[in-house]
């Protein structure tokens, strides 16, 4: 097992750095330049190009990058007053990780609950009006869920504050926009999973035990069917980050996604760089931890990997 | 073989129905007015072809899937419709169930001692952890497992053992009846041996009762006291075991019977099997009368009108045809 862990993060960075490599290369093939001032001219554009050694062949830019990874610098933002990225990053990260960690939690909780009802009330309208909900969940995008709850709620309705990000509040909508299609995908997997391992024939063994239906709905149906879906959990919170980036410019959250959307506009390279590789190793570690997780809690995948025992 | 007369009842099985709604308004009688009696101590072998309607009586027994109709007592009392919690536990308690695939009725996700040790726990059949591992290690040790083999799971282990540590979980609290589903169909035959010898020793050490329903007829002669056979969902005929497969009354059941190889080249040779025509008829839609007549080589006209009744054709020995029922046997 241990053996596997490492073998897994010896592979996570060679990921990460072919993803940065990538991204930096890609990146300077973007048209235009991060001066496009017309205030600007050629000789103080060549000055600036060569103060943030734009000038150098992109191999050696590379290479200086990375060393700057290593020593935790992520260089200076273009745009920003050459203020370093690693502060621009810190100071916008708060707004985003709370959004994505909030509408991880209110998703994934709806979702089972959604799921689990279902699929005990199967074939009756509660398993209808789940699924419904389900798939319209999955069928609308969050940005429009995103409008239409500023118009109604947040406009027609004026329940709830249409923007910004100062307290409990403003939370409200952009977390329910960004949830809607975690519930909708966990609820569906988790019907469908909740009725494979209601038909098992330990679930028949478990009443022949003595357990009461509610025991064995929850300490052997739910647990099982949990496995499983904890395996979506890492593509959906990945989803949730990109959505974001949407869901933030939307609602004026002060947070990453916005400020990355800006920065590509604005080609302000490493501004774009320390985004990207910020959002990777999260995608890296996410996709890691969940594999792991499905490891621990099923033991016959955990013997598996792990070789002998 | 003892009489069955004079002895205690533990089970009594009264006209019990199991019907399933299947689509519109069809019903299929799964189980259609079956009863018998199991004594005290004793096996009783439940033979019949595949979805005769034998694993659902047994379902139906420990109120697995509750009855249609019918009554089930477990000495004396009522078993069905038992609200109260206590007396409810009380007989799932007694009343245990072994099945017939041990690979999918074990929960993968959980460690044997888990598996053996939910039913202690919740019926409180043990005082401390100790108490707990204590118990779960001679239960394995009685059905031919070792301790080491607690802290495993399921998929670890063959079929023949998984069906050990099906029964080991069954004995855990202290049954007194054990209905075991077609419990050696699923192994290999080398294994079904060792399996029904651990059945029948746990029998005698603990004095245990056996509903044994399985197909393998040579098998229920071998394990059973008595043998109910039973044919879409009906009882056709029960009686003691040797009494049943040396002169079976049931044209059902001669048919059976005559499937069994006989390992003598001679005697195979010139051994006569009864064919049946056809196949079972659909149990949504039964024949009229007899369910048997439509396969029945001695099919009368009044097996068509009339349902046989299910009476005592001799002394301990049941029979529902009316071949066999003074007012019709002539015709």
């Amino acid at each position: 097992m241990v053996r596997y862990i490492i073998g897994r993060i010896g592979y996570l960075i060679v990921t990460f750095f072919i993803i940065a490599a990538l991204t930096f290369m890609l990146m300077q093939l973007l048209p235009g330049s991060p001066f496009n001032s017309e205030k600007l001219t050629n000789e103080q554009i060549e000055i600036l190009k060569d103060q943030y050694h734009l000038n150098d062949p992109i191999a050696k830019q590379f290479i200086n990058y990375i060393g700057g990874i290593f020593k935790g610098d992520l260089g200076v933002s273009f745009t920003y007053d050459g203020r370093p990225v690693t502060k621009l990053i810190s100071e916008r990260i708060g707004p985003s990780a709370v959004l994505g960690i909030e509408s991880t939690i209110v998703g994934t909780i709806l979702g089972l609950l959604l799921g689990i009802i279902a699929a005990l009330r199967r074939n009756t309208y509660i398993d209808y009006i789940s699924m419904i909900v389900a798939v319209l969940g999955i069928s609308i995008p969050s940005f429009v869920f995103a409008g239409l709850l500023q118009y109604f709620v947040g406009v027609k309705w004026a329940l709830l504050p249409v923007a910004f990000w100062e307290g409990p509040l403003y939370h409200v909508m952009p977390v329910i926009s960004l949830a809607v299609g975690v519930m909708a995908t966990i609820a569906r997997f988790m019907r469908t999973e909740m009725l494979e391992v209601l038909g098992q024939d330990y679930m028949t063994t478990a009443k022949a035990k003595g357990l009461s239906s509610v025991t064995v709905v929850f300490k052997h149906a739910i647990r099982n069917a949990l496995i499983p879906v904890i395996t979506i959990l890492g593509p959906l919170v990945i989803g949730l980050v990109t959505g974001t980036l949407v869901i933030e410019h939307i609602f004026a959250v002060p947070g990453l996604g916005d400020q990355f959307v800006d920065s590509i506009s604005k080609r302000d390279y490493p501004m774009i760089m320390g985004t990207t590789l910020l959002y990777s190793a999260l995608f890296l570690i996410i996709i890691l931890v969940v594999d792991l997780l499905y490891g621990i809690i099923d033991p016959r995948i955990r013997l598996a990997s792990g070789g002998k025992d | 073989m003892i009489a069955a007369q004079g002895r205690e009842k533990l089970l009594e099985v009264k006209n019990l129905k199991k019907y399933f709604n299947v689509g519109h308004k069809e019903v299929l009688k799964a189980v259609d007015d079956v009863s018998f009696t199991i004594y005290k101590g004793e096996t009783l072998g439940l033979v019949g072809e595949s979805g005769c309607g034998k694993s659902t009586t047994g379902r139906t027994i420990i109120d697995l899937y509750g009855a249609t109709g019918g009554q089930v007592l477990y000495s004396g009392k009522e078993v069905h419709g038992v609200k109260e919690k206590s007396k409810k536990k009380e007989l799932t308690r007694k009343m245990q169930m072994i099945f017939q695939d041990p690979y999918a009725s074990l929960n993968p996700r959980m460690t044997v001692k888990d598996i053996i040790a939910e039913g202690i726990d919740i019926h409180g059949l043990a005082k401390n952890s100790k108490e707990r591992q204590a118990r779960v290690f001679e239960l394995l040790e009685t059905v031919g497992l070792n301790r080491d083999h607690a802290s495993r799971y399921p998929h670890e282990f063959s079929g023949g053992q998984r069906q050990r540590i099906g029964i080991a979980r069954a004995l855990a609290v202290d049954p007194d009846f054990i209905i075991a589903d077609e419990p050696i169909s699923a192994l290999d035959v080398s294994i079904q041996a060792q399996v029904v010898n651990l059945l029948q020793n746990l029998q005698k050490e603990r004095g245990l009762t056996y509903l044994f329903i399985a197909h393998d007829l040579s098998m229920v002669k071998h394990i059973s006291d008595r043998v109910g056979v039973m044919y879409l969902g009906n009882m056709v005929e029960l009686s003691e075991s040797d009494e049943l497969y040396d002169e079976p009354l049931h044209p059902y059941t001669q048919a059976l019977l005559s499937a069994i190889p006989v390992p003598d080249p001679n005697v195979e040779r010139s051994r006569e099997r009864i064919i049946l025509e056809g196949d079972v008829p659909s149990p949504i839609d039964p024949p009229s009368g007899c369910r048997f007549r439509t396969r029945c080589p001695m099919a009368m006209d009044v097996c068509a009108q009339v349902t046989p009744k299910w009476q005592e054709a001799k002394e301990g020995h049941w029979v529902a045809c009316h071949l066999h029922d003074d007012e019709y046997k002539h015709g």
